[in-house]
């Protein structure tokens, strides 16, 4: 399968190269130029990340709000359903939890609640730390409680072209959008395109890289150990596809199933905990609707059962990590 | 009432066609709350029913200090806001009974009486849960300019929630032109005010976020009109919002049949007193009497109203069950970047129709 970054290789727009954290800022500032009615609220969001924002757009469209995360993405909600496109940002994700009951009984439900008889067009921002010493109150991966809840769309793409695409994409889209960045990718530098009208469309897997030994998926920051584990396993001779959902909901599960009928073998990564996490919900599908491809059980490498520890001798190996991706991949053959 | 906003309260007067106008909706809701407890009684409507029953005046006064294109949220106990706001009745009759027909294509029900034909942008069954969203709708019109306010109605109960506190503190900071309207029945559910405010006067509270926090009687229509209308004309002026508490009361239980075990957390001489006394509807017939409105044009009125409310519920019972094929509509907007114009929805030329 061709990977999205053969596909730009032979594409003739131009690119640049971009940090992810660069390519989220220029996402929100080509839409906030395209759409005067998108706008940014966050704590504190006027220094941190929003400054280009702020000095361009001022301070009718980038908004500090207070601390008071229930009430300010409600207020965001409100203003989506009254002529607005708000981009809330939440910043760590822990603090969504704060924030969750405007999101899913409110944003996720008032469409539907009221026949359609308004529009959300929200976008909810916040990032994840991983291996960080943040402790368990500022290093949750909380989207499989979301996963769980209709009406919302769910993205966490791992690459700044990626990034940019999907994030315009879901400033666009008409519904309430969370997305999940994780903060280990921030850093990462990529080929972006520069057309501003260069969108990703949200519910479209990637393959990463291309194989036919075995299939891993690999969610959001666990892209980094994965494809390091990628180069190790190709040496003992294993082929390995690497495949990105980028959207976790609504999940293309097809192109999923598609690499697995090459390869058999399916291991899913993760850093959110074990427990009803996206791969459970990839594994439930596979078994469901692809039993038939499997010719080893599927795999899941993910965090424990247990918080987030603070000590790095304690947090050191608790996310999965290239060599735990290899020993899982070592099992199926 | 605070110093600052009594020297502004403005002797707004009510307009003869306004009064009987004011008359017709508390009487709109009186009949279909009654007429809903009847289908309700009879197995017509499914789930919770919420009626507010004696709290005609908080509401209709409220709804009559804005225009047409303002907006508001409401509450659980929301029948009365669209019909206060000037709604129709047939597809509100409908959405009880979870028809197709209904105005929330029977995906809302009794607790959820979204009408955007009249600026309801949400009714919300979590108590507390609509007052960011009334909030952001008065920060969508700052940032758009428009002159629109939002009314904002919460119980007596919401005023306990973290989503009160935290609006509040924004609509504060950023003068948003938006009214909380506190219909103060007196109990959440069971609990009284007493057993659950620390302090009891809520328009008090409203000090502390650095509003104007007025108390009114609540069963007195003129009264909460000149109340809003200022409180109104100040957020149009773009100097903020106000919290207004209309102390009413709720004749009925917190949701038709609900049983209560043990020792009753009202009495019925209570009960008896405000019916007796203090209903809303008896007090402003004697009122418009008073002032020389006839009693013909009042049992014409009277007789328009009943004859609304049957064609509701005619148009309720014909209205056929949402097909099952349909369950998954609604769920998203397919059109990205698309945006229905909310204004344009406001629009309606027909507004006092059934």
């Amino acid at each position: 399968m061709q990977t999205d970054a053969q596909k730009l290789a032979t594409a003739p727009s131009p690119h640049t190269q971009m940090t992810y954290l660069e390519a989220i800022v220029q996402a929100q500032v080509e839409e906030m130029d395209r759409d005067e009615r998108v706008v940014l609220l966050g704590e504190d969001v006027s220094i941190y990340g929003g400054g280009r924002l702020l000095q361009r757009f001022g301070n009718n469209r980038v908004w500090n709000v207070p601390i008071s995360e229930g009430g300010f993405t409600g207020l965001a909600i409100g203003a989506a359903i009254s002529g607005l496109r708000p981009i809330v940002d939440l910043s760590t994700a822990s603090f969504v939890y704060l924030a969750s009951d405007q999101i899913i009984n409110q944003a996720s439900k008032l469409r539907y609640m009221t026949g359609g008889q308004i529009d959300i067009p929200i976008v909810f921002r916040c990032f994840m730390y991983s291996a960080a010493s943040m402790a368990a109150q500022h290093s949750d991966r909380p989207y499989p409680l979301f996963m769980n809840v209709p009406g919302l769309k769910i993205i966490s793409p791992t690459s700044p072209a990626d990034i940019k695409g999907l994030m315009k994409a879901a400033i666009r889209d008409g519904n309430p959008v969370l997305v999940f960045e994780d903060a280990s990718l921030w850093s990462l530098k990529g080929d972006v395109p520069t057309n501003p009208d260069d969108l990703i469309p949200i519910g479209k897997a990637d393959v990463k890289h291309a194989g036919k030994d075995v299939t891993l998926v690999a969610i959001a920051g666990a892209i980094r150990p994965t494809m390091k584990a990628v180069d190790a396993l190709a040496e003992e001779g294993i082929s390995v596809e690497v495949v990105d959902p980028r959207t976790l909901k609504p999940l293309d599960c097809q192109t999923i199933k598609t690499s697995l009928a090459e390869t058999g073998r399916l291991v899913i990564v993760e850093n959110a905990h074990r427990v009803c996490n996206v791969g459970s919900e990839i594994a439930a599908v596979v078994a469901e609707e692809a039993f038939h491809l499997l010719k080893r059980p599927i795999l899941r490498v993910c965090a424990p059962d247990i918080h987030v520890p603070f000590s790095p001798a304690l947090e050191k190996g608790f996310f999965p990590t290239r060599d735990h991706i290899i020993a899982a991949v070592r099992h199926l053959f | 009432m605070p110093a600052i906003f009594a020297e502004k309260v403005m002797v707004m007067q009510l307009s003869r066609s306004q009064k009987l106008e004011g008359y017709r909706r508390m009487l709109r809701i009186r009949r279909f709350e009654e007429e809903g407890m009847r289908l309700f009684e009879g197995g017509k409507i499914p789930g919770f029913f919420h009626a507010s029953v004696g709290q005609e005046a908080a509401i209709v006064g409220a709804c009559l200090a804005l225009r047409d294109d303002d907006t508001m949220t409401g509450t659980h106990r929301s029948h009365g806001h669209p019909i206060g706001k000037g709604a129709h009745l047939n597809a509100l009759m409908a959405e009880l009974m979870g028809k197709e027909g209904g105005i929330c294509k029977g995906r809302g029900g009794s607790m959820h009486f979204a009408d955007s034909s009249v600026g309801i942008i949400s009714e919300s069954g979590i108590v507390g849960g609509g007052i960011p969203l009334a909030t952001g709708c008065a920060f969508s019109a700052k940032l758009r300019g428009a002159d629109q306010v939002t009314l904002c109605f919460l119980g007596d109960g919401a005023v306990n929630q973290g989503t009160f506190h935290e609006s509040l503190n924004m609509a504060s900071l950023w003068k948003l032109p938006v009214i909380y309207l506190c219909e103060n029945n007196g109990y959440a559910i069971t609990t009284s005010v007493a057993q659950s405010h620390g302090q009891p006067n809520i328009a008090l509270r409203a000090m502390g976020f650095g509003m104007p926090g007025v108390t009114v009687d609540g069963q007195n229509l003129s009264a909460v009109y000149e109340v809003t209308t200022t409180a109104v004309t100040c957020a149009r002026a773009g100097e903020g919002p106000t919290l207004i508490v209309a102390d009413t009361y709720r004749f009925d239980e917190h949701n038709f049949g609900l049983a209560i075990p043990g020792e009753p957390y009202r009495t019925a001489e209570e009960v008896e007193a405000y019916k007796r006394d203090r209903d809303p509807l008896v007090i402003y017939r004697t009122v418009l009497i008073e002032e020389g409105i006839s009693e013909e044009t009042l049992s014409s009125i009277e007789d328009e109203v009943l004859e609304a409310i049957k064609q509701a519920v005619e148009f309720g019972l014909e209205s056929p069950p949402p097909r099952s094929e349909t369950l998954s509509d609604y769920m998203f907007n397919l059109f990205s970047a698309g945006h229905r114009s909310f204004l344009a929805a406001v629009k309606r030329a027909d507004r006092h129709a059934n």
